[in-house]
């Protein structure tokens, strides 16, 4: 269980990105965060594994603060949460063997990582998360030699080796072609439920948030102004989220209806 | 009809305007003033100038045929002058590599190692091999350990210099990612940075080598080991028929050196 109490991050002394915000996430729950450009997801996010640092305020994984960690209690608290990014942020030299086992970084030793001797419960784990989302085949190819669907199933799985128990995704899939992008929120979706893991999902995609996650949460000015299940999420809340900064025009239909979701492309704010 | 003869001569263009040209005119000024004062004050001595193609005639026919009978000393001295330049770009890889490291704006610990990084570069560029030389024999006397260090430390400079430009340059999103993954500062060098400078580092270390060689054929001249040891004594003995084979050696030698260095630079990148 994530539990996000009063969080506050001001970036110098300008107008803070996120003024106390509050979110609670229990379960294995699949939770869309949606808002325009500059809301303050992209930080809420980061704040959570702390790769961005926190003003004020809680952030409680599992019943344990995160906030204040420091050196090695840091990295054991960020080995517990996995991360998915836009750009995938995999290591384009080296394998994507290579680049999944650096999922482990936390657990193994200087040595083990620099020889690339993993524990063989790692390579056997490696192989299992590779195979289940399609890329078993891949494992010596070079990263870079990959497509962009592909790169993203390394990064979904590099985050997994690490065991974690919650799993967060920087808008997975801005930088995939529709179809793909709706087959990584499947994953996602499917994966967050086999493996009772809950996803935290800052995405632009309305129509997919509503259709592959279980709650959206609407953000704006870095504050959180929709809470609720995707079929609460109707125009008042797209209004609300969205109004006034970017027009995310569907022609009158975007309702909550679920027809409308299944619509490719959808809304993309 | 527009009469456009009339109207031509009316337009009146020049590059310059009055001003400019006259600035013009007192920079040709200025230049012929310093050579004129240059040539003056450097006191040639006319007669020997005139001469020259008598002296480089004579010259010739003294070095004509080459001496090849010295051949195996030359081959030595040869052999310990590539094993100067091998030994130097060795011993520069295990300063220089730390040096560029904290020299980065992106990897140093803090502003003071940063100033530290930069001042060892600067203050290893800024002094010539030659000079180096000198005080390393003075140091340890004459010899091939002399010549190594002298190598070395102008090639810390620049291996160091371009070694840190490289880890400037890297993508920033791979380290992010192995900071989410909590693996510590060292294994965070070791996946996300080491393989994207990696291509950089072995161009840079081959360009060296090469420059290397070359710098290694005139130590000798100065006492620190080399080829240059024994062309020094053979002008110093106007046996010029030797000096003849070993300026032939050089020549070969650099262009061995060149082919080498573009095979590997083929190989590597």
């Amino acid at each position: 269980m994530l539990e996000i109490s009063n969080l506050v991050k001001r970036y110098g002394h300008n107008e803070p990105v996120l003024e106390g915000l509050d979110l609670t996430v229990d379960g294995s729950s699949v939770v869309a965060i949606v808002g325009a450009s500059g809301a303050g997801k992209s930080t809420m996010l980061r704040c959570i594994n702390r790769l961005v640092e926190p003003t004020s305020g809680s952030i409680k994984l599992n019943g344990s603060e995160l906030v204040n960690l420091r050196g090695s209690a840091l990295r054991h608290a960020r080995r517990r949460i996995g991360m998915v990014f836009q750009g995938f942020n995999l290591i384009d030299r080296l394998t994507v063997m290579e680049n999944v086992l650096s999922g482990r970084l936390g657990y193994v030793s200087f040595y083990q990582a620099l020889t690339r001797r993993y524990p063989q419960n790692d390579i056997d784990r490696a192989f299992q998360l590779m195979d289940r989302v399609g890329i078993g085949h891949y494992a010596d190819k070079r990263a870079d030699q990959l497509s962009g669907g592909e790169r993203q199933r390394v990064a979904v799985v590099r985050a997994l080796m690490q065991e974690p128990e919650i799993l967060l995704a920087d808008e997975p899939t801005a930088s995939l072609d529709p179809k793909t992008s709706q087959q990584i929120m499947s994953l996602l979706q499917t994966l967050a439920s086999e493996m009772s893991l809950p996803v935290l999902i800052n995405i632009h995609n309305v129509t997919q948030a509503r259709m592959y996650t279980d709650r959206i949460v609407g953000m704006r000015h870095g504050q959180m102004i929709f809470d609720g299940v995707p079929k609460e999420f109707n125009q008042n809340a797209l209004d609300a989220i969205y109004g006034g900064i970017e027009s995310p025009e569907e022609d009158g239909d975007n309702t909550a209806d679920k027809d409308s979701a299944t619509q490719q492309g959808g809304v993309v704010a | 009809m527009v009469d456009h003869a009339a109207k031509l001569t009316d337009r009146v263009w020049s590059r310059y305007d009055r001003k400019e040209q006259w600035a013009r005119y007192a920079i040709y000024l200025v230049t012929l003033f310093a050579i004129v004062w240059a040539v003056r004050d450097i006191d040639i001595f006319w007669p020997w100038v005139w001469d020259a193609p008598n002296q480089i005639q004579n010259l010739g026919a003294r070095m004509w045929p080459p001496e090849i009978s010295a051949w195996q000393a030359i081959l030595n001295a040869m052999l310990e002058t590539v094993h100067i330049a091998t030994l130097s770009s060795m011993l520069t890889i295990f300063i220089a590599l730390p040096v560029s490291y904290i020299a980065a704006q992106n990897t140093t610990p803090n502003k003071a190692m940063l100033w530290l990084g930069r001042f060892i570069l600067v203050s290893s560029r800024s002094v010539n091999t030659i000079i180096w030389a000198l005080l390393f024999v003075a140091i340890f006397g004459p010899g091939v350990l002399a010549g190594i260090l002298a190598v070395m430390f102008r090639s810390i400079g620049f291996v160091g210099k371009l070694m840190g430009e490289a880890i400037e340059e890297i993508d920033r999103r791979p380290v992010e990612a192995m900071e989410a993954t909590g693996a510590s500062k060292m294994k965070i060098v070791l996946y996300a940075i080491v393989p994207q400078v990696m291509p950089a580092f072995f161009a840079i270390i081959i360009l060296r080598w090469d420059v290397n060689i070359r710098e290694s054929t005139v130590l000798g001249l100065v006492g620190a080991g080399g080829i240059g040891m024994m062309l020094q004594g053979s002008i110093d003995m106007f046996a010029w028929q030797t000096v003849a084979t070993i300026l032939l050696a050089i020549l070969v030698l650099v262009i061995l050196g060149e082919a080498v260095t573009s095979v590997l630079r083929k190989k590597v990148i």
